[in-house]
């Protein structure tokens, strides 16, 4: 049952495999565009999370797309898709930015990195290939998938800055939020940005997939006196919550994917309005319904609520019991509700261990979404339906002073 | 000389003081809190003993910290952050281990491993303390009413507390009853058959009273430390970032926060009477302080018969304050490492480095060691709870080094002759031979050690007779005796002094409830 006619018959593994498949002691294996990435390590998530929030934990995440863009026009051509200026982004630099259809409804959200001049690299949840070279008809741009050349990892917690300054070439010390720099990890040639899915201090480390394990060794042993743990994604999922980061097809859908016009979302309705360059030169795909939504308001908003605890203590005193929070993030749909009409929904919520608070990341109808607004969001206690009350909030929940310092 | 006047004078800066004080702040009341020590925290307190290795000094775990707490001064966002604990492993003389790992799967089939019969009483038995910890548990939120009074407040009290009585089942209330008498021996004896399980079990009916666990009441105090386990996501022993003292010092910051003004360095010598009402301080220093209302947050007998002269209170309650048992049992060993302990009945690096580590193997061991204690001595085979913080907190020591917590009982606060250096140290080498025999390397890996007797707790946090708990859990000195029958709702028989420490109801621990409570009542006799 071996040979060349199945190895298309499963899902891909990283180039991290043969260090993380061992130490993946539940077999809790989850999906991540066509490959098979870590969902916890430990039995429970508990410890992998209290690395992102005090110490660090090591998350593969080769699976993301990546895209290589180079050539004399590269900026011009994602200066037509992304809504932010990218005359603005210095070589070193790297934007988190959406992209939109010709509606101003988001195709897909990722980063964007200047590795110079003419060359970026960007990051996508979904492929994007197609995309990219529909839009570059005409543009001296190549276009090249890099996303099974290149692994990642991402370094994410309070001292992952001491243990990368333990083994690469050059300090982190003055690498700043959101800027890149090539720099050699025990010898080995990767990039780093000061970037990640998480709120916290954190890195995101670039290499070549065939230098992967030596990577992966030498953080693990640079990383051993500082408490460094692998993580699988449903811790990081929770602490993206508390940082108020948002995943497409769990808090928003592709446009392209939506089946009905109520199930787009546009950069605002998202939270995003700050990425949104209208005073860039020129046109954009989206521009001109951007600027409607920019003139009249979007109609929803992505906010975070925060659950009182003693309404959670009613609903389930009501029968009985004490609260029951979930180990993880709960990805589905909770209505929400303000004097008992319907003003939203939930999409994400998760206990949150660092601010001993329930929060749920909401889509809230105008002019619910002010913060502050007192709503109601659906919680299920013993099988019957209830509403615990809490409070309209900006996000992040969860901001650490040492994220961007 | 008189410095100021305040709302409401708080004395001692642990953490119920500074709870109380932020509670009375957040009612809008100008408060001072006034600590005798340089750092606030008292029993809960983080030091740098040697330079990069942080102690947890005294107390070095947490679970009962109230959710109220947590929520109404907004701690986490003041800096407290409680990391897992999430395992215990006793180390056996056989070269064995027994662990209770953070699921319940690999748990039962560890047991299993020594006792298939107790693999599975161990989940009925845990169902069974949590339902009557449940049951038990809004007591502890509960002002304790005066049985003989007719108020109407007492009544009420009264009330609320049949309420919670009728909601138990018949089983339920029996078992209460019993557990409110049995030793924890006995109690265990009924549902376990092997050694380690019940000698580490029995280990929490025992921490800060000076009881063996074949005592009777040790029951209700092993159920009392299983409160904390019933709160859904509050639950369970943690570890808080920067030891206990991280948690002072969130309450601290609140507590700043809210307008709270905390004294350092001032210790109180007399609470001023005038009028037969409590209207202030003395300070050692010679300052006076004044306020309307005077709360003491330390222990009871400091509270009462050092602040006070006898001639302000009547003589039954002196009386009571002076039976009050205080009795301080157990140490604490703190290490510095160069290396982590090798535990050669599981070799390496590992888990049980992030979770606690208890010599306990059996129950009759630490019946022995209370023997010793009983006819002052300290126990030559104590009974040890270690954890080590750096393995579970980084920012506890220096990298690639360790802080080993060792709580030890017991060392009777009344050891025959005196506490005196010689025998700090032979406590301190009880202690380590004991760890040794189970760790071999732990000798060569020290690189210094801080050895506390009660002696040196009572010195070090002004805590008479050195009790953690400010006074053993005894049932004869909780709820509505705790500190003394008819002045247990954190009034006291002076007009204007209240009482809100560990010493008061529901007793000792990083609780918190006795500060809140306290202040509740201050603002209720608020005129």
């Amino acid at each position: 049952m071996s040979g060349a006619p199945y190895s298309l018959y499963k899902l891909k593994r990283t180039p991290f495999h043969e260090r993380i498949a061992p130490l993946c002691l539940p077999q809790n294996w989850r999906r991540w565009s066509g490959y098979i990435t870590v969902g916890s390590y430990d039995l429970g998530i508990d410890r992998e999370y209290w690395a992102i929030r005090d110490a660090a934990a090591l998350i593969d995440v080769s699976p993301l797309m990546k895209y290589l863009l180079e050539g004399p026009d590269a900026a011009r051509l994602l200066d037509r898709i992304i809504t932010r200026d990218i005359r603005k982004l210095a070589i070193g630099q790297v934007y988190y930015t959406g992209w939109c259809d010709e509606e101003g409804k988001l195709l897909d959200d990722g980063t964007v990195t200047r590795l110079g001049e003419q060359s970026f690299r960007l990051t996508a949840a979904e492929p994007s290939l197609r995309w990219l070279s529909m839009n570059a008809v005409g543009m001296q741009v190549r276009v090249t998938e890099v996303t099974e050349q290149m692994a990642a990892l991402s370094l994410q917690g309070p001292k992952s800055r001491a243990i990368l300054n333990r083994c690469c070439e050059t300090s982190l010390d003055g690498l700043r939020f959101f800027r890149m720099a090539e720099n050699r990890l025990q010898g080995t040639p990767v990039s780093i940005s000061r970037t990640g899915y998480t709120g916290d201090l954190g890195f995101e480390i670039w290499m070549d997939a065939a230098d992967a394990l030596p990577v992966w060794d030498a953080l693990m042993a640079a990383g051993n006196d500082y408490g460094i743990t692998p993580c699988g994604i449903l811790a990081m999922d929770m602490a993206r919550v508390e940082a108020g980061l948002f995943m497409l097809d769990v808090d928003y859908t592709a446009a392209n994917h939506a089946w009905i016009a109520s199930q787009k979302s546009s950069p605002f309705e998202m939270g995003l309005g700050w990425t949104v360059a209208l005073d860039k030169p020129g046109y954009f795909v989206g521009r001109r319904a951007l600027e409607r939504e920019a003139r009249e308001g979007p109609a929803w908003k992505l906010v975070g609520i925060e659950v009182d605890w003693e309404g959670l203590e009613k609903v389930y005193g009501s029968v009985g019991l004490p609260p029951q929070i979930p180990g993880a993030a709960v990805r589905g749909s909770l209505p929400v509700m303000r004097e008992g009409k319907q003003v939203g929904y939930a999409s994400t919520s998760t206990w949150s261990p660092v601010l001993k608070k329930y929060i749920a990341l909401v889509h809230l109808e105008r002019p619910h979404y002010e913060p502050g607004t007192r709503v109601e969001i659906e919680i299920t206690a013993e099988h019957k339906r209830r509403y615990a009350p809490g409070t309209v909030v900006t996000l992040p929940f969860y901001d650490p002073p040492w994220k961007k310092k | 000389m008189s410095a100021g006047s305040y709302d409401a004078i708080v004395i001692g800066a642990g953490h119920n003081g500074l709870i109380a004080a932020a509670y009375l702040a957040r009612a809008g009341k100008k408060v001072v809190v006034l600590e005798r020590n340089d750092r606030v925290g008292g029993a809960t307190v983080t030091r740098e003993i040697f330079p990069g290795y942080r102690f947890t000094e005294f107390s070095y775990v947490v679970s009962l910290l109230r959710p109220d707490i947590i929520r109404d001064l907004e701690l986490p966002r003041h800096g407290l952050k409680i990391l897992p604990l999430p395992s215990t492993v006793t180390p056996m003389d056989n070269g064995d281990y027994l662990a209770a790992w953070d699921d319940h799967d690999l748990t039962r089939r560890e047991i299993y491993r020594h006792s298939p019969r107790d693999a599975e009483a161990v989940d009925e038995y845990s169902r069974v303390m949590a339902r009557a910890a449940k049951a038990i548990k809004p007591i502890l939120s509960v002002v304790p009413p005066d049985p003989s009074s007719m108020s109407w407040r007492d009544l009420a009290g009264l009330l609320k507390l049949g309420k919670i009585g009728a909601s138990m089942s018949e089983q339920e209330r029996y078992r209460i009853a019993k557990l409110m008498t049995q030793s924890a021996g006995d109690l265990l004896d009924e549902w376990f058959e092997f050694d380690p399980l019940k000698g580490t079990k029995s280990a929490s009916g025992i921490i800060g009273t000076f009881l063996g666990p074949r005592s009777p009441g040790t029951a209700y105090v092993l159920l009392h430390h299983y409160m904390g386990e019933i709160d859904g996501a509050f639950r369970a022993w943690g570890f808080a970032k920067n030891g206990t003292g991280g948690i002072a010092e969130a309450i601290a910051t609140s507590a700043r926060a809210l307008g709270v003004e905390v004294r350092l360095s001032a210790s109180v010598e007399k609470v001023i009477v005038q009028g037969g009402r409590a209207t202030g301080v003395a300070l050692a220093n010679g300052d006076e302080l004044r306020a309307k209302v005077v709360m003491s947050a330390v222990d009871p007998k400091r509270s009462f018969l050092q602040f006070l002269e006898p001639k302000h209170l009547p003589d039954d309650f002196v009386q009571a304050i002076r039976n009050f048992r205080v009795r301080g049992s157990s140490g604490k060993v703190n290490l510095a490492l160069s290396e982590l302990p090798q535990f050669t009945c599981l070799p390496g690096d590992g888990p049980l480095h992030r979770g606690a580590i208890s010599f306990s193997p059996s129950i009759d061991y630490i019946e022995r060691a209370y023997d010793d204690a009983k006819y002052g001595r300290f126990a030559q085979q104590p009974y040890i709870d270690s954890i080590i913080p750096s393995m579970i907190d980084r920012d506890m020591a220096p990298p690639g080094h360790h802080v080993m917590s060792c709580f030890v009982q017991y060392a009777p606060y009344d050891i025959e002759g005196g506490w005196d250096d010689a025998k700090r140290d032979a406590f301190g080498e009880a202690v380590i031979s004991t760890i040794e025999r189970h760790a071999p390397n732990i000798r060569r890996a020290i690189i210094g050690k801080q050895v506390i007797t009660p002696k040196d707790i009572e010195d070090i946090s002004g805590i008479t007779g050195g009790n953690i708990f400010h006074g053993e859990l005894l049932l004869h000195q909780l709820f509505f005796l705790r500190p003394a029958p008819q002045w247990a709702d954190f009034r006291t028989p002076l007009p204007g002094y209240y009482y809100g420490a560990s010493g008061a109801h529901p007793g000792g621990g990083i609780m918190g409830a006795n500060g809140q409570l306290a202040a509740l009542e201050v603002l209720k006799d608020w005129r």
